[in-house]
């Protein structure tokens, strides 16, 4: 309610205040008008006195003042024309100051100097000199403010500057910044004693209303910066510490943080370079509650914006030691202020490291100095438990990943470890992620065992169970996401040189191995196939130099392979592990290692032995077990007969009697090589084709009493497809005699009364037919084959 | 006009990172009316991410793929033609032709799409053409040395069918095509 009155009451006076202005104007116009100078002033000291008032905002004062302000721009236009009023400016310099009340005697006294300046009577410095002395009658502050402000508004382009026309004998430009410094230390003053005058306030309201006065304030120094004369020298020698006098001397937070903020903004780049240290020099010296980092990131900012601009500049930044300077003053206002929170101490050293990044991308030091800085400060604290902090550590971390493209970069900064271990246990594990796609981003390559090494330290959150933690905890899909990631990335990681490259395998083993059950399925593949390449790279290339121990070897790589696949027994992987097995099988082959092929065969059959139970996995892993095994050809008689041996006799054990029917027709192959050396046992062939016939004719039989009715015949369409096949290859126990039964039996079974109708049978057989008709058209050699075979 | 994308053996992430940088930039959604896939894709990811390609999206199942629920073998009929799809490894012996001819009779269709020996073939026979799309990532095989990334656009029109692969060799994609036209019941072809 109150404030609601207050508002009221304050429209209220400053109605009341405009009227009084408009009232006197009115007279005033009327005395100017016909050049009454007495009338005049008497009229304009009562207008000026409206702006007496102590009633009105900041805001409100504002539009008083402005109305004022018009009046007397006409008033000086009067004050100018001697022959309207007959007064000499002297004469009318001493005449304004007999007003009665000093506030107008004052606005007057200035609108004369105006004047007075103009007329070159006397010189500029001497005049404002005056002023700016005599404004300190009035010290009330929103008054003094508006006071000093008028002052300033009309003495800006009367300044006694180099090359302007009111530059005097001697050294007048210090006088130009001799009279800024004090209006400007003087406004200072009254602005910050605004706080403590009138009836207690809210903080808020005091700090608003100061606010909105802030540039006038501020005004003084972008004058300052705009004196021609004020050169480096000057700036450096008188503006700046002075200025930064009165900043650190008022203790005022608000006046401070703004002020800080205008000195950066308002005077170049380059002068800021060189005063870096006496800039820095007022931090410490600031009041503890004053926002200093966001001060001083622009500063930063400024800089490395400066530095961008041009390559020329960036000697003038090694020469002053910006960096050291910068770093040094970070590490000083963090001292200083043991208040303040580990967000505000992070966040100051991501703009300092920014900076480093943008105007020293070179000097990887000075990133790994930051960094090691930012870890110290992190040992000296609790864990981090700040979302804001933590997200600043992160920003930290991926500033030199984004500059620099090469992960090898941030490979060699020792401090990036340490300073990743104070991220908690999920921030560290998105970083390592964050690390892993900032590799694939840029297809950079991660190329020596020391650097994997590095790497896997860094991500060794993704890696393993990191004390406290349990995978169990996470959920399955980021899970998932992360462990592929870790597979992808192994990929990453290569070198042309084979003894390297073993020893980037054995390094990413070391560090998969501590990943546990879990994770070792996602790890253990990418890393297999890894070796696998390196075998057959090494595979052009002689084996053994002669007398030399040449660590990398098929053989090596082989047996290391070989543990490698045997961890997935803890998991336990069986079906995965025997794929593997039977590639490193296949990669022995060509190697030509019998004994080693053969391990890795032994190895597959155990586990399809004692692991794998499904049946349908028993299906698949049985046909790549043949597939694998047809394509041997490093085998002895011996070896090769007792693997075949196994892998049909698992054919024909399988659940289910097509299932059965159809691997051992697929062993049919382990015994027909088409090759020039390969096998060609013709007998064997025919083995497998008749058992797998016999084992169709139990399942149509089973089907027969079981259900009532035959099964489908595809079955044997696919055996008669087999013979074909065997029939054209040549093997002389295939007779077209056999395949005539063979058409006949389906034929049969169709036609049988108990068959069931099956399109897709009927379509198959149709095919076959087809060919065969087909096979005969061609005449020449494969027609004669097929002449005696009649559909 | 029917664009159908053959493509698989990706082997993500277990032999290769991901697609090459060239081929996942000529792949966008929205041109192609279908995508089959010979399998091993072989996580989730890849699954989604030629979801996004094309909706009509036809998979089997590879023997390292993470989801066991592809078929094994599966068919469809696109305008004139009768398509089959198959991963691979169940034929034995790998890559042999005349035994894939029989799977191709089995499934009574005029194309049949394979993979799992990571080398690109397009051929034709008796029962009609038998096209393998290579793997998209140029991933390792036991079976195929030096895999060039690989995949085929099939460009269906009544009856004629335009096999366009796109293959990286060194760093560039080299594209070659091959016609096929089917007349009655059995498909003829011409090569360029």
């Amino acid at each position: 309610m109150m404030i609601a009155d207050g508002i009221e009451d304050e429209e209220k006076w400053l109605a009341e205040g405009i009227a009084g202005i408009q009232h006197n104007a009115f007279y005033l116009h009327r005395a100017v008008d016909s050049n009454n100078l007495r009338e005049a002033l008497k009229y304009s000291a009562q207008l000026l006195s409206e702006l007496r008032t102590s009633r009105l905002s900041p805001h409100k004062y504002y539009e008083l003042y402005m109305r004022a302000f018009d009046e007397l721009r006409r008033l000086e236009m009067f004050f100018k024309d001697e022959e309207r009023h007959g007064c000499s400016v002297l004469d009318l310099y001493e005449l304004v100051q007999h007003a009665g009340n000093v506030l107008p005697r004052l606005y007057l006294l200035c609108t004369v100097g105006s004047v007075y300046i103009k007329s070159k009577e006397a010189p500029a410095k001497d005049v404002l000199k005056d002023l700016v002395e005599m404004c300190r009658s009035v010290q009330h502050p929103i008054r003094g403010l508006f006071l000093r402000s008028y002052l300033a508004q009309i003495s800006r382009d009367k300044l006694p500057d180099i090359g302007s026309e009111y530059e005097g004998d001697g050294d007048t430009v210090m006088d130009a910044v001799d009279f800024v410094l004090q209006n400007f230390t003087e406004m200072n003053k009254l602005w910050v004693r605004m706080q403590h005058q009138g009836p207690i306030r809210v903080k808020e309201k005091l700090d608003k209303e100061r606010s909105e006065l802030r540039d006038l304030v501020g005004k003084n120094l972008h004058v300052l910066s705009q004196i021609e004369g004020v050169d480096l020298e000057i700036y450096k020698d008188t503006v700046l510490p002075r200025v930064l006098e009165q900043v650190v001397n008022c203790k005022d937070e608000l006046a401070q943080h703004y002020l800080m903020d205008c000195i950066i903004q308002v005077f170049p780049d380059e002068y800021h370079l060189q005063t870096l240290e006496t800039l820095l020099g007022a931090f410490p010296q600031l009041q503890p509650a004053v926002d200093i980092k966001t001060v001083l990131s622009q500063l930063m900012d400024r800089l490395s914006n400066y530095a961008a601009s041009s390559a020329e500049v960036l000697p003038e930044f090694l020469q002053v030691e910006a960096f050291a300077k910068l770093s040094n003053a970070i590490g000083k206002v963090i001292e200083a202020q043991v208040e303040m929170p580990v967000v505000g101490a992070i966040s100051l050293y991501v703009s300092l490291l920014t900076f480093a990044l943008r105007v020293h991308s070179d000097r990887l030091d000075y990133v790994d100095q930051v960094l090691g800085a930012c870890v110290k400060k992190l040992s000296g604290s609790p864990k981090l438990e700040d979302n804001k902090a933590t997200k600043q550590v992160v920003a930290l971390l991926t500033a030199p990943l984004e500059k620099y493209n090469d992960i090898d970069t941030a490979l060699t900064l020792s401090n990036y470890p340490h300073v990743m271990d104070h991220l908690d246990a999920g921030t560290n594990k998105i970083m390592a992620m964050v690390l892993i796609q900032s590799i694939m981003k840029y297809n950079t390559c991660v190329s020596t065992a020391e650097k994997v090494d590095v790497l896997f330290e860094l991500i060794k959150g993704l890696i393993k169970d990191i004390d406290g933690t349990l995978a169990d905890e996470l959920d399955e899909e980021d899970f998932k996401e992360e462990q592929n990631s870790v597979a992808r990335l192994v990929h990453m990681l290569y070198n042309d040189d084979p003894e390297e490259m073993l020893q980037i395998i054995c390094t990413v083993r070391k560090h998969i191995m501590a990943g546990g059950p879990k994770r070792l399925p996602f790890t253990v593949p990418p890393l297999v196939f890894s070796a696998l390449k390196l075998v057959r790279r090494l595979q052009g290339l002689d084996g053994e130099v002669a007398g030399e121990e040449v660590p990398a070897t098929p053989r090596k790589i082989f047996q290391l392979l070989n543990q490698i696949i045997e961890a997935l027994s803890n998991v336990p992987s069986p079906e995965l592990a025997l794929r593997l097995y039977l590639q490193c099988a296949e990669a022995a082959n060509d190697c030509d290692l019998e004994p080693v092929a053969y391990e890795f065969f032994t190895q597959a059959f155990v586990l399809y032995e004692e692991e794998v139970a499904d049946s349908k996995a028993q299906v698949t892993s049985i046909h790549l077990i043949i597939g694998t095994l047809q394509r041997m050809n490093a085998f002895g008689v011996e070896n090769r007969d007792t693997l075949t041996h196994k892998a049909t006799g698992y054919s024909a054990k399988l659940l289910k009697k097509p299932d059965q029917c159809r691997a051992v027709y697929a062993c049919s192959h382990l015994f027909w090589v088409d090759d020039q050396d390969g096998i060609k046992d013709g007998e064997r062939v025919l083995l497998c084709l008749k058992r797998s016939l016999r084992i169709a004719n139990a399942a149509q039989q089973m089907a027969n009493v079981t259900r009532g009715t035959g099964g489908p015949v595809t079955l044997f369409v696919e055996i008669l497809n087999k013979y074909l096949y065997f029939f054209e290859k040549g093997n002389p126990q295939v007779t077209s005699a056999a395949i005539q039964d063979l058409i006949e039996l389906i034929k049969t079974e169709m036609q049988s009364d108990t068959a069931t109708p099956d399109p897709a049978s009927d379509a198959f057989f149709a095919c076959t037919l087809r060919y065969i008709e087909f096979q005969k058209q061609k005449g020449g050699a494969m027609g004669e084959k097929y002449d005696s075979v009649r559909i | 006009m029917v664009l159908v994308l053959a493509i698989g053996d990706l082997h993500v992430p277990y032999r290769a990172p991901d697609l090459p940088a060239k081929f996942k930039s000529m792949l966008v959604p929205g041109k192609i009316q279908h995508i089959i896939c010979t399998g091993n894709l072989c996580i989730k990811e890849v699954h989604d991410y030629l979801k996004n390609l094309c909706p009509s999206l036809h998979i089997t199942r590879g023997e390292y793929d993470e989801d066991a629920q592809y078929p094994e073998t599966k068919t469809l009929t696109i305008g004139q033609f009768k398509l089959g799809l198959c991963h691979g490894h169940q034929v034995v012996p790998w890559g042999d032709l005349d035994s894939l001819a029989m799977l191709q009779r089995q499934l009574d269709v005029d194309i049949l799409v394979t993979g799992h020996t990571h080398q690109f073939k397009a051929y034709k026979h008796e029962a009609g053409v038998v096209i393998n799309p290579g793997s998209a990532t140029g991933a390792y095989s036991s079976i195929t040395y030096d895999v060039n990334p690989s995949f085929v656009l099939m460009d269906i029109d009544g009856l004629r069918v335009v096999v366009y692969v796109y293959e990286l060799i060194d760093g560039e994609v080299k594209v070659d095509k091959i016609d096929f036209k089917k007349t009655g019941t059995a498909t003829s072809h011409s090569a360029h």
